[in-house]
């Protein structure tokens, strides 16, 4: 579904990543991990049009978008739910909804994605008309992923979603996301709770210093003397 | 006689606004009653040159030149919080357009002509400028307006030998009802502009412009598009404002004053509500015609500015959402009786 080939990528003169390669399955959860300034956040903005990589090649179910505007990339069915939330704080919940259903095919049909958030989100329809910026940090989590799905994506990419939230809430965000699963989604999950991550991830692939360092399925990776001793802490 | 005459029509005009706003806000109740009032605000404006003295229709036509300017600024900057003070330009494009064309066309084809030149004008300069951010895109704006004044007055002198034009009148009646017009067209566009995903869009780029990427807007579109739709009004106004000047030349018509009074129009009004800017133009030009009128008697006819800067500087001290956002605070302090709550707004 998703094919990333050979990636490089730059900031300016400094290099973030190096001959990435990754393959993603439709209706796979696959994790990205890693610790602070590997690179994942910038292979997101590579997939997602954010950046342009110099060289290698970006494919979305058969199509190379390497080069494409962001835009048409979310057109096409790319998700990308970036760190930090990004929500629109001055604008109200429903509104923030709808910006996600922004793309034409999306919008059309944005009635019936609304009632489907809303089952996944019961919150978000409870508090459709305040502003964004009056709810909790949990809400806002699940604001932004609620807006992620307005754009009925084939293909979801959560950028730390556990990032600042309590652990009750933590296993309320995992949980969605494993129903997004069910209901036929592709996820990309970036992530620091390493734990929970392969737990939930079907496959995994540990991003060190720009380079994939280490790929396979979760389960194998939970038993890796890498992964347990850097980022289990075992 | 005139002031109080032009104040209620002023009134009306701000009631139109006021109604376009209550529409988008999807308030349902009273609809027919407000329609009903909407209606015969418009017929009480419509029909000033009946009823007024002579002066009222000319006093009205500017009242009504700057709302359109500042509805038009605010249309593009208020959302986007993009500083643009390229209006002088797109006025002056269309003053020029009109100072070219006005006595071989009849006034509806120099207007629209105006307008169109100065969208295709904003579309180029958009498309330029509009990745530059904040306080960058705000010198060069300002310095499109002094940039087209300097190559009109050299052109003007070294290559026609001649020194501003002559315009071709149209009587103020006539130019009252052009006016009118273009502010109709004003309010239906404000209308459509922002019931459409568009609106939200823009607003979106206002608030988290790389956010408002990520979900799919074509920013860079939104934004040179906003832009030229607001500079098409800024320049058919212009052409309008032309007839009635009878002569240009450069520094008349891209006078940077047309810049900054709307947008200190505009953010006395308020900006988050259509009739915000409608208070704001309507309020200044009042005063400057009462200033200039009772100052004149002294021969400090100029001094008017003065007044103007304290007024904003006060207005930014005690209201900073302008008018719009004291009258919102008293509105719901009265309804709910209570301490005021935040909610979404338009």
């Amino acid at each position: 579904m998703l094919k990333v080939n050979k990636v490089d990528t730059f900031y300016g003169k400094s290099q973030a990543l190096w001959d990435v390669s990754l393959d993603i399955k439709e209706a796979e959860i696959v994790a990205l991990i890693g610790a602070n300034g590997a690179g994942k956040t910038t292979l997101l903005n590579t997939i997602s049009g954010v950046l342009v990589p110099t060289s290698g090649t970006v494919e979305f179910i058969g199509q190379k978008i390497d080069g494409m505007a962001p835009h048409r990339i979310v057109g096409m069915g790319l998700s990308h739910i970036p760190e930090g939330r990004r929500l629109f704080v001055e604008m109200s919940v429903r509104e923030n909804l709808e910006m996600g259903a922004y793309s034409s095919r999306a919008w059309k049909h944005r009635a019936e994605t609304f009632e489907q958030v809303y089952k996944i989100f019961p919150i978000l329809k409870e508090r459709a008309g305040q502003l964004a910026r009056t709810l909790s940090g949990g809400e806002q989590q699940m604001l932004a992923m609620g807006r992620g799905l307005m754009s009925r994506p084939k293909l979801c990419m959560f950028d730390e979603p556990s990032y600042g939230l309590a652990p009750r809430l933590l296993r309320e965000v995992f949980e969605a996301i494993k129903s997004l699963r069910e209901q036929g989604i592709t996820i990309l999950l970036i992530e620091q709770n390493v734990r929970n991550t392969l737990d939930i991830s079907d496959r995994a692939y540990v991003l060190e210093n720009g380079r994939i360092a280490l790929e396979g399925k979760s389960q194998d990776l939970l038993k890796k003397e890498l992964i347990k001793k850097s980022y289990l802490g075992l | 006689m005139q002031y109080l005459l032009t104040s209620i029509c002023s009134l009306c005009m701000v009631y139109s606004g006021w109604f376009i706003d209550r529409l988008l806000g999807k308030e349902k109740r009273g609809k027919w009653l407000t329609s009903g009032v909407l209606l015969l605000t418009l017929a009480l404006v419509a029909t000033l040159p009946v009823y007024g003295t002579s002066y009222a229709p000319i006093l009205m036509t500017t009242i009504i030149l700057y709302i359109i300017l500042a509805v038009s600024w605010t249309m593009f900057s208020g959302p986007t919080g993009y500083m643009s003070l390229a209006t002088a330009a797109f006025f002056g494009v269309g003053i020029y357009t009109a100072a070219f064309m006005a006595g071989d066309f009849p006034p509806p084809v120099f207007i629209l002509v105006g307008g169109a030149a100065s969208f295709i004008l904003a579309l180029g300069v958009g498309a330029l400028t509009l990745r530059l951010r904040g306080i960058y895109f705000a010198i060069f704006t300002f310095g499109l307006v002094e940039l087209i004044r300097h190559v009109l007055a050299f052109i003007e002198l070294h290559v026609t030998g001649t020194r501003g034009r002559f315009v071709f009148g149209v009587d103020n009646e006539t130019i009252f009802y052009y006016m009118l017009g273009v502010f109709v067209l004003l309010m239906i566009t404000a209308y459509f502009l922002n019931r459409s995903k568009f609106g939200l869009a823009l607003r979106s780029i206002g608030e988290y412009e790389a956010a408002a990427a990520h979900t799919g807007v074509n920013v860079t579109m939104v934004k040179i598009v906003t832009f030229a739709v607001s500079a098409f009004f800024m320049g058919a106004v212009g052409a309008i404002w032309a007839t009635k000047l009878h002569y240009v030349d450069p520094g008349i018509a891209f006078n940077p004053l047309f810049t900054f009074i709307p947008v200190l129009m505009a953010i006395f009004g308020g900006m988050g509500l259509l009739y915000g800017p409608i208070i704001g133009a309507a309020f200044f030009t009042l005063l400057k015609e009462f200033l200039t009128t009772t100052l004149a008697k002294y021969g400090l006819g100029e001094l008017y500015m003065l007044f103007f800067g304290v007024i904003l500087v006060a207005a930014i001290l005690f209201m900073p959402n302008g008018v719009v956002g004291v009258i919102q605070r008293l509105t719901q302090k009265w309804r709910k009786g209570g301490p005021v709550e935040e909610h979404a707004d338009t």
